[in-house]
């Protein structure tokens, strides 16, 4: 045990530096979700049939690349994207360029929560904030979201926690983070002590985030408890 | 005349509502066949009928919930609105801001408190300052004995309670016309009352509303006039007394019948 302890402190600069690495990847994708996946999901909601602003075309398009992006092997569509990585980030190497390919999960996971959260909403919200003449950017903005967000928290809290597992195998590409640290060092020299450790703490992250989510979402549902 | 006296006799050949030939169809059901129908400002029109006939729908489509597929709605004092496969938003928008809606379940939104439910409209829609809204709804709050409920969510409220903020909510609008459906259905019996009393007080402030109703006896206590409708037509309309207590037609004869008959 203290020798373990002792490894883990000989460690710490690697084990600081993954961290920080699937901070940075956890962060890219986290903000992708909400910059790109939160309006594609808001698209999804109204463009669908017998949504507020049906449009059958743009429906069918981000239906498609949602379900695209979900359905191929996380692995298989990393080396996939390679040559698109390669284009907007200028490598193909390292956290930045795995944050990309993740990014991609991250916007199609979060995009689906929130088309099937918003759909959610009772109609009767979205009927009424259409007989006081709200138009679209209000009734999603004033309306929907205040309606729907302790939904769209606790979906953010299941995608972040999704992101962490995905970030894990990052180490393919160079991504670093935690997981390649318990893969390096557990897996591959043998100190398996370490990987349980690392995978402990990760499990205690996930549970912690877990938490944080249901504890935010819950203060922010006003229908009865 | 004198400005303190609103010419009755002006406002009875000038109908603040005027539809004509309204029709909705949804798929091959046809809802509105062709519905005709005024309201004269400061009346109040009961709009009765079987389950089915298209109550809702005409509210609806007054309200630009439910896009007609043909007739015209004409506000005083705005343009008639003629409903083609060219009419465009703006037209319908001008109708919209002339109602507003007070429905049967309430529609109350869930996560906004009762003030908030009240001045969401007129603040964030049709921009009015926050300042002057928030004491216009406080005032309205007041007259129906919610204003210690303003900070409340919906499911803290009865249904009449909360019927009672659908009703100021509408009222917050500043609608010319308000339209009210079935408001109190979704009611357990003892609630009713205040609902009803609220409704008859506006009637008396002489608000302009038209009023869908299954509660007869009510609808002869508020309504000027009754419109009976069935299978997407007007059959009979007239001044309440004579549509409720003497139907010439034999369909409206059986449909109060019926309501004032249950057993
Ligand atoms: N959005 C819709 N889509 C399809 N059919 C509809 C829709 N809204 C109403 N209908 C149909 O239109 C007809 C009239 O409905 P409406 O709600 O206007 O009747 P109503 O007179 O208000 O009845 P009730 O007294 O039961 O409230 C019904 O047959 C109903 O099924
Ligand atoms: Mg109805």
């Amino acid at each position: 045990m203290n020798e373990l302890a002792q490894r883990l402190g000989e460690y710490r600069g690697e084990i600081v530096t993954s961290i920080v690495e699937t901070g940075a990847m956890l962060g890219w994708a986290l903000l992708a979700a909400v910059l790109i996946g939160l309006p594609m999901g808001t698209g999804m909601y109204l463009a669908r049939r017998g949504g507020p602003k049906e449009r059958g075309w743009l429906y069918s398009g981000l239906n498609g690349f949602v379900n695209v992006v979900r359905s191929v092997p996380f692995l298989l569509f990393v080396v996939a994207l390679i040559p698109f990585t390669r284009w907007a980030v200028g490598t193909s190497f390292g956290t930045t360029a795995a944050a990309v390919p993740l990014s991609f999960v991250a916007v199609a996971l979060y995009a689906r929560w929130v088309e099937q959260t918003l759909v959610d909403i009772p109609r009767d919200t979205v009927e009424l904030a259409d007989s006081l003449g709200a138009n679209t950017f209000q009734l999603v903005t004033r309306f929907l979201y205040p309606e729907a967000r302790s939904g769209l928290v606790l979906s953010m809290t299941t995608v972040t926690i999704s992101m962490i597992s995905y970030s894990t195998i990052m180490g393919v590409v160079g991504g670093g983070g935690v997981g390649d640290f318990a893969i390096r060092y557990g897996y591959q020299r043998y100190e398996y002590d370490i990987m349980y450790v690392t995978i402990a703490v990760i499990v205690v992250l996930v549970m912690l985030i877990q938490t944080f989510g249901t504890r935010l979402s819950m203060a922010l549902d006003h229908r009865s408890r | 005349m004198s400005p303190v006296d609103p010419a009755p006799a002006a406002t009875l050949t000038d109908p603040l509502l005027r539809v004509s030939g309204l029709k909705k169809s949804f798929g091959d059901n046809e809802v509105l066949r062709s519905i005709d129908l005024s309201v004269q400002a400061g009346q109040v029109l009961a709009l009765v009928g079987p389950s089915g006939s298209g109550k809702t729908t005409v509210l609806r489509c007054l309200n630009g919930l439910e896009q007609p597929d043909a007739g015209t709605v004409e506000f005083s004092e705005g343009p008639a609105v003629s409903f083609t496969a060219k009419t465009t938003r703006r037209e319908k928008e001008s109708l919209r801001t002339r109602s507003a809606m007070v429905f049967q379940g309430y529609n109350l939104f869930p996560h906004k408190t009762v003030l908030q439910n009240v001045t969401e409209g007129p603040i964030q829609v049709q921009k009015r300052p926050k300042a002057e809204a928030i004491a216009e709804a406080e005032r309205l709050l007041e007259r129906v004995g919610l204003a210690e409920k303003r900070d409340d969510y919906p499911h803290q409220l009865s249904g009449g309670q909360q019927q009672r903020v659908g009703i100021v909510r509408a009222l917050a609008q500043q609608p010319a016309l308000l339209l009210f459906d079935e408001p109190t259905s979704a009611l357990d019996p003892e609630l009713v009352g205040d609902v009803l009393t609220v409704i008859k007080e506006l009637a008396e402030e002489g608000w302009t509303m038209v009023l869908v109703t299954h509660e007869l006896a009510f609808a002869r206590e508020v309504a000027d006039t009754v419109v009976f409708m069935d299978g997407g037509v007007v059959v009979e309309q007239g001044p309440a007394q004579d549509v409720l207590r003497a139907p010439k037609q034999e369909r409206t004869r059986a449909f109060v019948h019926r309501l004032l008959n249950p057993f």
